[in-house]
């Protein structure tokens, strides 16, 4: 591969990651370019959520590079990617339940705050006037996502389909360049489904969006750009229609009827 | 929040309100109530760092009483040692020392959960009043240090009487470091506290560095535990071992559970409670005219019972009941919040 860095936002090179005897991913590579919607497919166990740990911080890879806009990630911690500009969404949402929907999205905005420790400490005007600006911000994700009459109520009172909106606003609301969604339709109707899949075509707009789904509807209808993977290994990338006739995919995947696996 | 003040502001004009209200409280009260009143401020300080670490951050800490030591110390150890000091710089180093005290635990801690951190806080409220057995010289082991402080302006000597003159220093004290802790608690910093609290992986993909704000917490925390040994030994001219038990610890813990969880108030209750039900029950127990071995320990069961009907009727403590009362009064008819 012959990489002209500037225009690729995140390029996953020869990630190798083991497990014990076990390898969980072996030469992955992936490019996402800004504006994109890429979509990470496989049966169970292929290694999807563990790329998104990669990329995360969550693990190291034991071979292979990451670069964020051409520059090496390298030990990068969790904590650090909303600086960089990536959020992602857990599969099992991660919300915090004790802090009503609003404050869960405003923990989301930290990285636009401008001041620090000390001044939340000292409740000075500045902090006072960036609180003011993160709930103004938040307030705005919410409305955006419909689900503004809930800014006050702890997450664990809604529906689960109004949960999953939380935690996309709550990755929304840092403005990223790179969107990560574990599994963002899981558990949804279908008519919520529908809605999602009209909500990702319109955030591709603002932030490239990587997405590990299980459901091929979604991933057909709303993505750019498939990559399967099988057993930890890339066994094909392109565009959907393509990688949808592909005989190694039909083989690996396709075959198995997706929709009757429960997640892992 | 609709007022442009900013939380600064709000809280020192608060605290000095409660400030003008408890001078005028121990004006009008005998030198033993405005000990009491005293006892309640410093143990409200220390039922309120605690809640900042248990309630907030999800610390459970069984050995807050340890940092009450230090401070109680330093400050003793201070005012022997460094005679030329004035008490508002042995209390500031009392701060400090639990401060950095708590930094190191909280280090230690940070890499511990649930019964783990627990166990290896109750540790250090077991293992470290024994330092004072270990260095006599220092410490004049059990029997601890004694010493009077004279914090009194010239002018006031005799016009106002130590004791009421004691109570105004500690809740200064006190009402400085809640404006502090209420600051935190109500902006970023405490909704942060609360994220790791409840999901630390969320938490870090939200920006948060887990490790340094669980550090943090530890450090505001020990810090008012200093503030409160500091103060308690300020207060009765004593530093000794005995007053920082394992069952202090609790007692603190058992307070804030009391008071409730989630908020400051609930320390103010906890602490109250903490002081006052002792109080109540040893009248108690002479109006009954019990036997001296009942009547001592009176005051530990009917505690252990209060407490736990109390969160058996308010899981959330005493301010979750005040909370539900407040929300009836306010709203009589239950209505839906049309938001913005």
């Amino acid at each position: 591969m012959t990489i002209t860095s500037h225009e690729k936002l995140l390029e996953v090179d020869g990630v190798t990651v083991r497990f014990g005897g076990l390898v969980a991913l072996h030469d992955v590579g992936l490019s996402i370019r800004p504006g994109t919607v890429v979509g990470v497919i496989g049966p169970n166990g292929a290694g999807k959520t563990t790329l998104f740990n990669v990329v995360c911080g969550f693990l190291r890879p034991d071979e292979g590079e990451l670069r964020w806009k051409g520059r090496p990630l390298r030990k990068h911690r969790p904590d650090q990617l909303a600086g960089l500009g990536i959020a992602r969404t857990l599969q099992g949402l991660g919300l915090f339940g004790g802090l009503t929907v609003l404050e869960n999205v405003m923990t989301g905005a930290g990285r636009l705050a401008r001041t620090g420790a000390l001044a939340s400490l000292l409740g000075t005007g500045r902090a006072a006037r960036d609180e003011r600006e993160l709930r103004a911000r938040s307030e705005d994700v919410l409305a955006e996502l419909d689900i503004a009459h809930v800014a006050d109520l702890l997450p664990g009172a809604l529906p689960y389909g109004v949960r999953k909106r939380v935690a996309l606003a709550r990755a929304l609301v840092a403005e990223p360049e790179l969107l990560l969604l574990d599994e963002p339709a899981s558990g949804l109707s279908t008519a919520e489904m529908d809605e999602l899949a009209t909500r990702i075509t319109s955030l591709s707009e603002k932030t490239a969006v990587v997405l590990v789904e299980h459901h091929m509807d979604l991933v057909m209808r709303v993505c750019d750009e498939v990559v399967v993977l099988d057993f930890g290994e890339v066994i094909a990338t392109g565009p959907p229609d393509v990688v949808r006739v592909d005989p190694a995919v039909a083989d690996a995947y396709l075959g198995t009827a997706p929709e009757e696996q429960p997640s892992a | 929040m609709t007022t442009k003040l900013p939380p600064l502001v709000l809280h020192l004009l608060a605290a000095l309100g409660c400030l003008v209200l408890l001078v005028l409280l121990t004006l009008v009260t005998d030198p033993f109530t405005n000990l009491r009143i005293a006892t309640v401020g410093y143990y409200l300080i220390a039922v309120a760092g605690l809640a900042l670490l248990t309630g907030f951050n999800g610390q459970v800490s069984l050995g807050h009483g340890a940092f009450m030591f230090i401070g109680a110390y330093t400050v003793a150890l201070l005012v022997k040692r460094v005679p030329a000091f004035p008490i508002w710089a042995d209390l500031l180093l009392a701060v400090l020392a639990g401060g950095l005290a708590g930094l190191l635990a909280g280090a230690a801690a940070a890499r511990l959960h649930g019964p783990y951190l627990a166990g290896a806080t109750l540790a250090l409220a077991v293992g470290l009043p024994a330092v004072t057995q270990r260095f006599p010289d220092l410490f004049a082991g059990s029997n601890g240090l004694s010493f009077t402080v004279n914090s009194q302006p010239a002018g006031l000597v005799g016009v106002v009487p130590p004791t009421r003159w004691q109570s105004w220093i500690v809740w200064l004290s006190v009402l400085l470091a809640l404006v502090v802790l209420a600051n935190l608690a109500r902006g970023r910093l405490g909704r942060t506290l609360r994220a790791v609290r409840d999901d630390e992986v969320a938490a870090s993909l939200a920006g948060v560095h887990v490790g340094r704000t669980k550090i943090l917490a530890f450090l505001v925390s020990s810090a008012c535990g200093g503030l409160a040994g500091g103060l308690q030994a300020f207060l009765l001219g004593t530093a000794a071992p005995g007053s920082f038990t394992p069952a202090l610890s609790l007692s603190l813990l058992a307070a804030l559970v009391l008071g409730g969880l989630g908020s400051l108030w609930g320390a103010l209750w906890g602490a109250i409670a903490l002081v006052y039900f002792q109080v109540w029950t040893d009248d108690f127990a002479e109006l009954l005219s019990l036997r001296s071995d009942i009547a001592d320990n009176l005051p530990l069961a009917l505690y252990g019972v209060v407490l736990i009907v109390t969160v058996l009727a308010f899981p959330a403590g005493i301010q979750g009941g005040v909370r539900k009362l407040w929300v009836r009064v306010r709203r009589p008819a239950p209505s839906q919040r049309g938001e913005s």
